[in-house]
């Protein structure tokens, strides 16, 4: 804003009738004037301490040089997105083989287990609740989630030890600020990445409680950890044998940006609509930068987070895995309550790019978005002539094969899944948080809506232009 | 008119004609609660996470044979009014108005803290600044010449390192020498832009001399201009409603 518009609005304060003088007000004048007034008292700190403070130590120290680097307006983005790039490109690379790997080592234990059921005399009805049911989605869980979580937990934890995270902060914080929300956002943010629930705690830093509301319910548009493994599986099936591993991290990536922009969006669209106001200014505090501890990083991450996703992954996914095994077994005129089920939402998720199976998994995955991809896995195979999967690709003629999968439905699940209401967890989180069942229900309605316009729009696009 | 008293009372602070109202202000993370304990003797513990209530401290302690009852304040980067813990800090600044005000300078990062010295001398001109964590920053190599920082902000400067209990008799002998008037700073006074300061004097003239009386008249006007509804909507609970109708009928305030 110009400096006339300064002025304007200062007489303004005398001569507006009251409502317009304070309309005006709000939404042009005080921020400008906020800024010129932290201005002038940053500018005289800066002067008064250039003449009281001596520092032996030079500015020019390694630790400023990178500090400077990280966050430099031009080189802090690229940076920024080289390293989530390359974490996603660790991950893919290095998860093939073991999933693969673990996969036979599981299947062949499902083998085992038959066998025994077998030998005990296990009804055929047992026999097909646990090891059809429940043992096979959860070796799926495990096999599909396990490797890729365990190195990308690692790699992001080895770049939050070594202080990365508010420097991210700092560069994403003049773009919070245009949307109307400020910089603590890009930290929750980032904590998001880690647990939506975690991050929709730690919206507590944030003073303002505007900007604290809009943080809140735009947290989830970041993927958890919950989700990232789907993204994951589904880039690698999708983009990886192709293209390699390079287009799975790019399409990753990709998605990762996308959640941003959306955050951003959403936030911009929330400042302006029922939550307005002007952001707060607000200082960060850079910690320095330090080596990461290998063996701290790796113990904690393998701990605080795999075990802990895969454990609350199988948890879930075992009685969901017998439920749905039931779902598919009772049948109802002919038709099984898994096929009906899927059969209603069918139209639905085809007109989104996916199918009533998919859009099922996501409905049935409320309670943890870990549980999403196998809860789909059973409803395929419960209806599918596959009796046994063997290893990653198999996943992919499951799905091809199977279920006529194209890439569209491979983009259209994935984003879906980084834009649809968030699990039960973070909604119990954001419920408890705001003291009120509405802020609660915003928070799954705002992502929803935000996923099926996406998903719409893109299906309906990629259809029309006949790119498929 | 409330008297200082009534506004004090507000605060849950008795009327005590012997004894003197000494602020403890700060950036979190500055050792302010190390030196609450230094300067009472008074353990007592202080969380610093948003969230939480926000809690202020009291304690007493005498020096020359005077009584001091100090009160810590809410760590905060600024009194621009982003946070609860800010809004307690400077309301406490504004309408209990202390006899003097500590502010605990972090050491290691003193441009930083300045930002908070700065806007409180904007309230108060019975400042003292007390550069704590000397020790760390001797050891990080950052010298503070605490001559000069007196000399550009125009009020005493102390420097402490509070957990080895350095300076805190210097300390107390500054607040002493302030609330006595022995020493009456000067602080420095900052100055905006030219538009601001134009548009600045013209809000102090028009603001009713009783309430001049009361709060800092430049510091009230840029309030006004910011359009700094927290502060005003606090002013308002601490007027009779006559004044409070007068300031409204010139600004053209409307409250929230």
């Amino acid at each position: 804003m110009n400096q006339r518009n300064g002025v304007s609005c200062v007489s303004g304060l005398n001569t507006a009738p009251p409502e317009a003088s304070t309309g005006a007000a709000g939404e042009n004048c005080p921020l400008e004037i906020r800024d010129r007034i932290v201005r002038t008292i940053y500018r005289e700190a800066e002067a008064i301490a250039a003449r009281a403070v001596r520092r032996d130590r030079p500015c020019g120290s390694w630790e400023n040089k990178v500090d400077d680097l990280l966050t430099s307006r031009l080189l802090g983005f690229p940076l920024m997105f080289l390293l989530l790039g390359a974490a996603f490109w660790v991950t893919l690379v290095g998860a093939n083989y073991p999933s693969q790997l673990l996969a036979k080592a599981l299947f062949w234990g499902e083998g085992r287990l038959a066998e025994l059921l077998t030998w005990l005399g296990a009804p055929s009805w047992l026999h097909g609740l646990l090891v059809t049911g429940v043992y096979r989605t959860v070796a799926w869980v495990v096999a599909v989630m396990l490797p890729p979580m365990a190195i990308f937990f690692t790699v992001f934890a080895l770049l939050e030890d070594l202080g990365y995270l508010p420097r991210v902060a700092f560069n994403i914080d003049p773009l919070f600020k245009m949307a109307g929300t400020q910089g603590k956002q890009a930290l929750t943010m980032s904590m998001g990445f880690g647990c939506n629930a975690a991050g929709v705690m730690a919206c507590r830093i944030i003073e303002s409680p505007r900007e604290r509301l809009i943080a809140m319910l735009t947290n989830v548009f970041v993927p958890c950890n919950g989700r990232f493994p789907t993204l994951i599986a589904l880039a690698s099936i999708f983009a990886g044998p192709a293209a390699g591993p390079f287009a799975a991290t790019l399409t990753v990536a990709g998605l990762v940006l996308v959640g941003m922009l959306i955050t951003l969006l959403a936030s911009w669209l929330l400042s302006r609509t029922i939550l307005r106001g002007e952001p707060a200014t607000f200082i960060l505090e850079l910690p320095p930068l330090r080596p990461p501890q290998p063996v701290r990083v790796l113990v904690r991450s393998l701990l605080d987070r795999t075990l802990f996703v895969l454990a609350r992954a199988v948890t879930v996914a075992a009685p969901a895995g017998a439920l749905i095994w039931l779902l598919a077994g009772t049948s109802l005129e002919g038709q099984s309550l898994l096929a009906r089920g899927a059969g209603l939402l069918d139209p639905l998720g085809r007109a989104m790019g996916m199918d009533g199976f998919i859009l099922l998994a996501f409905i049935l995955g409320l309670p943890a978005n870990e549980i999403v991809l196998p809860i789909l896995l059973m409803g395929y195979l419960s209806t599918g002539t596959l009796v046994e999967v063997e290893s990653l690709a198999a996943l992919q003629n499951i799905l091809v094969g199977e279920h006529g999968w194209t890439w569209l439905t491979a983009l259209c699940t994935m984003l879906f899944s980084l834009l649809h209401f968030p699990c039960g967890t973070t909604l119990l989180v954001i419920h408890r948080e705001t003291g009120g069942i509405k802020w609660a229900v915003l928070g799954a309605l705002i992502p929803l809506a935000a996923g099926c316009l996406t998903c719409l729009a893109v299906a309906q696009g990629v259809r029309a232009l006949g790119l498929l | 008119m409330p008297q200082a008293t009534d506004l004090r009372k507000m605060f849950n602070i008795q009327p005590d004609p012997e004894a003197a109202l000494v602020a403890l202000a700060g950036n979190p993370n500055t050792g302010k609660s190390t030196i609450f304990n230094a300067l009472t003797g008074l353990r007592q513990h202080t969380g610093n996470w948003p969230g939480k209530t926000v809690l202020q401290a009291r304690g007493t302690f005498i020096f020359r044979g005077h009584k001091y009852i100090l009160v810590d304040l809410p760590g905060t980067y600024s009194l621009l009014a982003n946070s609860a813990e800010e809004i307690v800090a400077r309301n406490f600044l504004c309408f209990a108005r202390p006899d003097a005000t500590v502010v605990v300078a972090d050491a290691t990062c003193l441009e930083r803290n300045l930002n908070l010295v700065l806007q409180v001398m904007e309230i108060t001109s019975r400042v003292i600044v007390c550069v704590n964590l000397m020790d760390e920053a001797r050891r990080k190599n950052i010298f503070i010449d605490t001559e000069c920082l007196a000399r550009e902000l125009g009020v005493p400067v102390v420097a402490t390192a509070a957990r080895s209990g350095q300076g805190v008799a210097e300390l107390k002998a500054g607040i002493d020498d302030l609330v006595r008037g022995r020493i009456v700073p000067t602080p420095r006074r900052l100055v905006y832009d030219p538009e601001i300061e134009d548009a600045l004097t013209r809000v102090e003239q028009q603001i009713p001399g009783e309430i001049k009386e009361l709060f800092n008249a430049r510091w009230l006007a840029m309030r006004i201009l910011d359009n700094d509804r927290s502060t005003l909507d606090n002013i308002r609970q601490y007027l009779e409603p006559a004044e409070w109708g007068v300031l409204r009928e010139r600004f053209k305030y409307c409250p929230t």
